[in-house]
């Protein structure tokens, strides 16, 4: 079947499978590779991208679901300058990724996150990222960049 | 993974999906949020033919307040059951199973309707709904009917709904005391389904991963009626229960936890409101 997906900020149109996940088109058809396949199974979050800007684990959403709609991937978050993303640049101060397979998935559930609560306590962000597992168990300084991203963004404070 | 081929049709309204529904029959299969069937056809328990996406059937996404109950559209997703004022005040019980479900990501695209149509014996909604005497509406080719909750839960991934036919509408009636309410979930990880579950609204107790269905403690809800303490009702929650065992947990160890999560959730409950 024909979609068409605007992915950070493109429109991309595509034939595919009617099986064809989201994971997929976004790395086999957009060429956009930061998403991860960790477990394939709704566990991991390393697949999270924002689908019209909540996110999403895109290994469990069709990209026929996602026709029509705005996806935004770990490519699309840094301005056209180069200049990363609050959270992004958190991740860097705060050492927030070890091997940093999760680390696409953990920064967009997080941008999700600070969206819908910009300034959750620490309880509030480990709640709020119970669908990532770091294989690394980094979590400590995760927890750390997703408050200093907060922080940063105006309104939050650690609380 | 990938799930095995199947044919993609969108319906963009419920006459829609049920015309679809009838014209493909018993190959297809509804797609709510796909936070449950999708992972099932990866694994290759499920391999509907047909998929009839029901995700822009906007008709179906509402929480409306209806006097003495609130109406709420099947295809609502978790996330906005979790957030809605009018629950969060009315029926709090209901809104915080919400939030109990999967994690964030599962929330913004997981439906009520999906999750009770689903009825998987482990799945957090079911048991909360029973609890509330919710009542699923179900539209057919024949027309509309009313299902309670008690009578819509078959068996595992088993329900009342029929070969084409549609869970429209979650009615939940307004709890005398919104604030007695509990829900009590136990797992090895945050994400994890309940090992064993229970939701408490008032005296209603009703137990999650139990048997093949979520039950209604009647024991507990008895004993209680009868003027018992909470302590002692609660030592009657694995009566009449079908607990399985797996790798997680044996039936008696389910069986216990039953017990000491019912002693929890009505001590919550009770001393909320």
């Amino acid at each position: 079947m024909k979609v068409e997906l605007t992915v950070n900020g493109k429109d991309i149109t595509a034939d595919v499978e009617d099986r064809t996940l989201l994971v997929h088109f976004l790395r086999d058809v957009a060429d956009l590779t930061a998403t991860n396949i960790g477990c394939d199974t709704t566990s991991c979050g390393a697949c999270t991208v924002l689908l019209d800007g909540e996110s999403v684990k895109s290994c469990t959403v069709l990209a026929a679901q996602a026709d029509g709609r705005a996806v935004t991937t770990l490519e699309g978050l840094a301005s056209d300058a180069g200049e990363m993303h609050p959270v992004q640049r958190a991740f860097h101060e705060e050492h927030g990724l070890q091997c940093g397979y999760c680390t696409p998935g953990m920064v967009m559930a997080i941008v999700s996150l600070l969206k819908e609560n910009p300034s959750p306590t620490e309880t509030e962000v480990r709640q709020g990222l119970e669908g990532n597992i770091c294989r690394c168990t980094g979590y400590h300084n995760i927890v750390r960049a997703a408050l200093a991203a907060a922080a940063s963004s105006g309104e939050g404070a650690s609380r | 993974m990938i799930p095995p081929s199947f044919t993609y049709v969108r319906a963009t309204s419920v006459d829609e999906a049920l015309g679809l529904a009838a014209e493909h029959g018993e190959d297809a299969k509804y797609l709510a949020g796909g936070q449950s069937l999708l992972p099932l056809m990866k694994l290759r328990f499920a391999a509907p033919v047909v998929l009839i996406d029901l995700g822009r059937v906007t008709e179906l996404s509402y929480i409306r307040d209806a006097g003495t109950y609130v109406a709420i559209g099947a295809l609502t997703r978790h996330h906005d059951v979790a957030n809605s004022e009018l629950l969060l005040a009315d029926i709090p019980l209901l809104a915080h199973t919400a939030e109990a479900v999967g994690d964030p990501q599962i929330r913004h695209r997981g439906t009520i309707g999906g999750s009770v149509a689903h009825a998987d014996a482990a799945a957090d909604l079911p048991a909360t709904l029973l609890a509330l005497d919710a009542t699923f509406v179900v539209k057919g080719p024949s027309g509309t009917r009313p299902v309670p909750a008690a009578e819509f839960f078959k068996g595992f991934f088993e329900t009342a709904l029929e070969p084409g036919e549609l869970l429209t509408e979650i009615q939940v009636p307004k709890p005398a005391r919104p604030a007695a309410w509990s829900f009590q979930k136990f797992n090895k990880r945050a994400i994890d389904f309940a090992m064993v579950g229970v939701a408490v609204q008032g005296t209603s107790v009703a137990l999650i991963n139990m048997g093949s269905v979520p039950l209604r403690a009647t024991a507990v809800e008895s004993a209680l009626a009868a003027g018992a303490s909470v302590a002692d009702a609660a030592q009657r929650a694995a009566e009449g229960t079908s607990a399985g065992s797996d790798i997680h947990a044996s039936r008696a160890y389910r069986e216990h936890l039953a017990r000491v999560l019912v002693r929890r959730a009505l001590e919550e409950a009770s001393s909320r409101s």
